[in-house]
């Protein structure tokens, strides 16, 4: 007698937590509260990153085309999987002395572990973390990127 | 008597149906390879096989300088990103005898507590979802991606933050940063119980985890099973409390402990942890101290030669770093215990005896991440 007891009182039980479970489920679904989903390639043109987002690494420029890079190096020098080179010149100034001058930033994005090492350690805050992280494209040589652009040239403030 | 020797060390005979799990399959969250050996449906015996994705992380920090093998870390044990990260930096510091700055320290332990709470947050998910329960998935998922946002605010990515740095942290914490912390708490706190509704009093989850996978404590003490897997046996390995690091010698918490050793016992120790983690941030949070986010470290990290180590407790157990150096700015050799190769290796004792179903059970409770095993 008592095993039949137990048989039917563990149904019960058995019926009673998947009651509890399905109650969860069925208040969601009633009464949804706020959508957590993102809507994402739909919301597109309102999508905001938050401000410190890792997504690429840029070099800022300004309107009269300068940038904040002397070419230094030790960007290149603390970056751990060499996903960042920088080709220099010697160039005389106006005074006539010979210095260093940036020719092309090359930053390979397919090797970036985005450790944010570069955007630290550099003395003049010549690179910046950018916010596009759609990177995905049909050929890998895409993924260098020239980081100064074309024609550019050293602020007037930062020391070389 | 070699022939003796050898016929010991041979477990399998020639008629044993041998089936390999993994290393693509979706319940060994990676690429693990079970080579599982069956009579019917039991589990004779099980050997795991490691090594699909080694990486060679060790090697590569012999190349590496101190700031850069902080990045290496993340990508062991990816969900306790943070106190990998938190390793390295306090070996390190203690090496060169920094002392670092108060904020530093509670920002960390902070930090460690949410990753931790991310961490088991996903293991729910999995776990319900490794018995059957897909509905747990989005659940767990969903009070996650609040975390993450708090994360992406103040470090700018999701998962892999390389935040920690020798010395302090890379940036200030987020001005929004403590007011976020707290309405998620607020918010989780009444989340929480829906974990329990929906999962831990189900009946038929209760059946297949509990007396599922008894592991006695003596057995996780000779396997070093450490971790919620350890405190579901009652072996007391918390190191948050054995040795205090960062700023957890400033909170009051309890060390979970269950000694019932199954799978719904490592289960109870992971949900109970949340409510602990949680408890911590609280105490921390209001109390952040002013005093800046970094100490003062030269440009070019060099550790005097010698031999140094540090453990830190993460999501899975016990993580150690032994760091030999001889004085350049490199270390000579630098070597990691990762708290997942040690769980990995008890599932053979867990497992035999026990039907196939048990397994998935098993290896959901242990909580394995696979790049920590290989790294």
């Amino acid at each position: 007698m008592n095993s039949v007891i137990k048989y039917f009182k563990d149904i019960f039980y058995g019926v009673s937590t998947l009651w509890a479970g399905m109650r969860v489920t069925g208040k969601y679904f009633v009464s949804p509260g706020q959508i957590v989903t993102q809507k994402y390639p739909e919301n597109r043109a309102t999508l905001k990153m938050a401000d410190r987002f890792k997504g690429e690494i840029i070099m800022p420029h300004d309107d009269n085309n300068q940038h904040r890079c002397t070419g230094c190096g030790i960007c290149e020098m603390n970056c751990p999987n060499g996903s960042i080179e920088v080709l220099t010149n010697r160039v005389p100034n106006e005074d006539g002395k010979v210095v260093r001058v940036i020719d092309k930033h090359v930053y390979h994005l397919s090797m970036c572990t985005f450790c944010g090492l570069c955007v630290k350690t550099c003395p003049s805050d010549a690179l910046a973390f950018g916010q596009k992280f759609e990177h995905a494209v049909f050929d890998r040589h895409k993924l260098t990127k020239i980081l100064n652009r074309e024609g550019s040239s050293l602020k007037k403030e930062v020391k070389s | 008597m070699s022939e003796e020797i050898i016929k010991d060390v041979i477990i399998g005979e020639s008629d044993d149906y041998i089936i390999n799990m993994g290393p693509q399959h979706p319940s060994t969250h990676g690429v693990l390879r079970l080579e599982v050996c069956l009579q019917g449906e039991t589990v004779k015996y099980l050997i795991p096989h490691v090594g699909y994705i080694h990486r060679g992380i060790e090697k590569m920090c012999e190349a590496s300088s101190y700031p850069q093998i902080i990045h290496l870390t993340d990508r062991m044990d990816y969900l306790s990103a943070h106190m990998n990260n938190e390793a390295v930096c306090l070996c390190v510091e203690n090496a060169m005898q920094v002392e670092v700055p108060e904020r530093v320290k509670y920002i960390r332990t902070i930090l460690d507590e949410l990753n931790r709470i991310a961490s088991h947050q996903l293991w729910w998910c999995a776990f319900g979802m490794d018995l059957g329960a897909l509905t747990t998935f989005f659940y767990g998922l969903r009070d996650r991606e609040l975390i993450l946002d708090i994360f992406e605010e103040s470090f700018g990515s999701r998962l892999l933050h390389s935040f920690n740095t020798p010395g302090g942290l890379m940036h200030d914490i987020h001005p929004n940063f403590q007011k976020r912390v707290k309405d998620f708490i607020t918010y989780f706190r009444k989340k929480l119980p829906e974990y329990d509704q929906l999962l831990t009093g189900n009946v038929i989850f209760q059946q297949r985890a509990k007396g599922v996978g008894l592991m006695s404590k003596e057995k996780a003490i000779a396997y070093g099973v450490t971790g919620p897997s350890g405190r579901g046996s009652g072996f007391s390995c918390d190191l948050r409390k054995h040795a205090p690091y960062s700023a957890y010698d400033k909170v009051q918490f309890n060390e979970i402990l269950y000694n019932e050793g199954d799978t719904f016992a490592r289960y109870k120790v992971r949900m109970d942890e949340m409510w602990e983690s949680m408890n911590i941030i609280e105490q921390l949070i209001d109390n952040i101290p002013d005093d800046g986010f970094t100490a003062k470290m030269k440009p070019i990290i060099k550790l005097p030669a010698g031999e140094y180590f540090q453990r830190v407790e993460t999501a899975r157990g016990e993580f150690a770093v032994y760091i030999v150096s001889d004085g350049n700015k490199t270390p000579y050799r630098i070597k990691f215990r990762s708290p997942n190769f040690s769980n990995l290796f008890v599932m053979n004792e867990l497992a035999s005896g026990g039907k196939i179903a048990d397994l998935i059970a098993i290896s959901g409770s242990l909580d394995l991440v696979i790049p920590d095993i290989d790294r």
